[in-house]
């Protein structure tokens, strides 16, 4: 029985990672050997489909897309773990309410804000801008960021910093040497959730820029009407363009449910 | 229970205490200021141009007719409500979210209680399970529209052809809908595979060690006990789905261009206003989605809300 059921989700596995490892293999293919009917597997590999992703201008939309990933992210915990302190360790009156605020801004539909947003960017000339992109990824996960460094920062012991502080420890020794080595593990993960979530962000990216601060997104619609051949090219820029999600995804495994989740399931 | 929000656990949980009795008591300002630069900040970026998406869905605006602008009454809403373009928008995203979030959950449910087995390479299987939801969403829209849906070289028509069929149907005219659904579907049950695998995890063992000696057969375990208390895990998928699918762009933009009966209402507002040019209606029809997202937004924030309640009792 216990048999049956190890066949069956190894089954599922294969069945649900086929297209990852499809998009992998085509990537490596030459293009004629790509657009085959039936498909050539065994097709002789090649980085032809990299080498002309990458000498066809793919690295300013990667450069853009760290830079408003990594900026947005690094604001977000500035932002973020203040504001969680607020509401964990010495909570202010009516926390939760603050809470359920944060939450609350999360479940709007963001497209119902893009014109009004659009509009303020060109009055302030800032269309085709990182930081403008930058900033509005930063609104996009403070949320996010806000409830999941509560629910770490709730995890330390009330007793630890109490006895912290009758031992006479300042407020900057306790935030150091007490919770900063707790809620670090929280701390990178919530950074990688957000790193992820920039990353993939297209709606915005794709109103608000163009050929100066077009993102890795915004790039890959450039293959939406592609016709010809173009098949081992489009997989090399899936490929790369998702690799640092998949990098930082199975970094965070441990903590992706939580993150996803706003911190409601452990 | 070992189970949601993250006020933590049991004793240390934050809500249950009393307000602890600081050595030194720090005036309420302070106690504030770390909260306001977050909270100012969102209110500002989020929350502002919600304000201003009311007052222009009251205008008569479109930009390529900048003289032309005025106070419109409802007459944008009425466009909105009457345009048949625009109602079936409506109607393609609940088809499109609904059942999105319904497959996605079933299978889910399944590869979660399979996962929760012991068997050779778990680690592994649970690894490839969770690979689609790591490919960017425009990637992986990508991949699914030339990669797999072409109907000359695309992978589902190869291996039809290699397996003898004749048939090399054109996926994504003949079906659409359903072409779209299929690659979210793909990409979203990983997700609700995790929570669901998370919440089996959580499961207290000594009911079903006690109903099995009592002879209850596995489907009533599964009926009586796994599932009761799966159930606020599954509640919480649907809703956390629902509220990510409500507003997706990026598949319905890719695979289809919104074309063939399959743009959903984050889409049309995108093309009402990034293509028509037209700022009332855009911002009616954003109003609209803002409504209906409230009611959903409501159920959810009830069940976030008990089962943080649940978690601090």
């Amino acid at each position: 029985m216990t048999r049956i059921f190890g066949v069956l989700a190894w089954f599922a596995g294969l069945v649900f990672f086929a297209p990852v490892a499809w998009m992998f293999l085509t990537s490596l293919h030459s293009e004629t050997d790509a657009a085959t009917n039936p498909p050539s597997i065994a097709a002789p590999l090649t980085l032809d489909g990299y080498a002309e992703f990458f000498n066809g201008g793919a690295w300013p939309p990667l450069l853009n897309s760290f830079s408003a990933s990594i900026g947005s992210t690094i604001i977000v915990l500035l932002l973020a773990i203040p504001a969680a302190y607020a509401l964990s360790i010495k909570p202010v009156e009516k926390w939760t309410d603050v809470l359920f605020f944060f939450l609350s801004t999360k479940m709007m539909p963001v497209v119902a804000a893009l014109l009004p947003i659009y509009l303020i960017a060109q009055f302030a000339g800032m269309l085709d801008n990182i930081s403008f992109l930058t900033l509005l990824y930063c609104s996009m996960n403070l949320p996010i960021a806000v409830w999941l460094m509560r629910s770490f920062l709730s995890e330390v012991p009330r007793e630890i910093l109490e006895a912290a502080s009758i031992d006479g420890a300042g407020l900057i020794t306790i935030l150091r040497r007490v919770v900063a080595p707790i809620a670090m593990p929280g701390i990178a993960a919530t950074a990688l959730i957000c790193f992820i979530f920039s990353w993939n962000e297209l709606l915005f990216a794709r109103v608000l820029t163009g050929v100066v601060a077009g993102t890795a997104p915004v790039y890959l619609t450039g293959f939406v009407t592609s016709q010809g051949l173009f098949l081992a090219k489009v997989c090399a820029a899936a490929v790369v363009v998702s690799l640092p999600v998949l990098i930082a995804g199975f970094a965070a495994q441990d903590k992706l449910v939580q993150g996803l989740s706003l911190g409601a399931v452990k | 229970m070992a189970v949601l929000d993250s006020v933590s656990t049991g004793e240390r949980s934050v809500a249950d205490r009393p307000p602890p009795v600081p050595r030194r008591s720090y005036p309420k300002w302070a106690r504030r200021a770390p909260l306001l630069p977050a909270l100012i900040f969102l209110i500002v970026v989020t929350q502002l141009p919600f304000v201003a998406t009311l007052v222009i869905s009251f205008m008569k605006w479109n930009s390529l007719d900048p003289t032309n602008r005025g106070f419109a009454g409802f007459d944008n809403y009425v466009n909105v409500f009457t345009d048949p373009d625009l109602r079936s928008s409506v109607v393609n995203t609940i088809v499109l979210t609904a059942s999105v979030v319904l497959i996605s959950l079933v299978l889910g449910l399944g590869l979660a209680l399979l996962l929760d087995k012991k068997f050779k390479g778990r680690g592994l299987v649970r690894t490839m399970l969770i690979a689609p939801f790591l490919v960017v969403p425009v990637a992986a829209a990508l991949i699914w529209k030339h990669v797999l849906y072409n109907p000359e070289y695309g992978l589902f028509n190869g291996i039809l052809n290699w397996l003898g069929f004749d048939a090399q149907p054109d996926w994504i005219s003949s079906m659409p809908m359903s072409a779209v659904v299929l690659s979210l579907v793909w990409q979203w049950t990983p997700f609700m595979m995790l929570i669901l695998l998370a919440g089996l995890q959580s499961k207290p063992v000594e009911p079903v060690e006690a109903a099995r000696i009592d002879g209850a057969s596995p489907f009533q375990i599964f009926r009586y006990l796994t599932f009761p208390h799966l159930r606020q895990y599954l509640e919480l998928g649907a809703l956390l789905g629902s509220i990510y699918i409500v507003q997706n762009f990026d598949a319905v933009f890719t695979i289809t261009s919104g074309g063939l009966g399959t743009a959903n209402l984050p889409y049309m507002i995108y093309q009402t206003f990034y293509q028509a040019h037209e700022y009332g209606e855009a911002s009616a029809a954003g109003v609209i989605v803002v409504a209906g997202s409230i009611v959903i937004a409501t159920f959810a924030l009830r069940v976030v809300s008990s089962l943080f309640k649940e978690e601090a009792r």
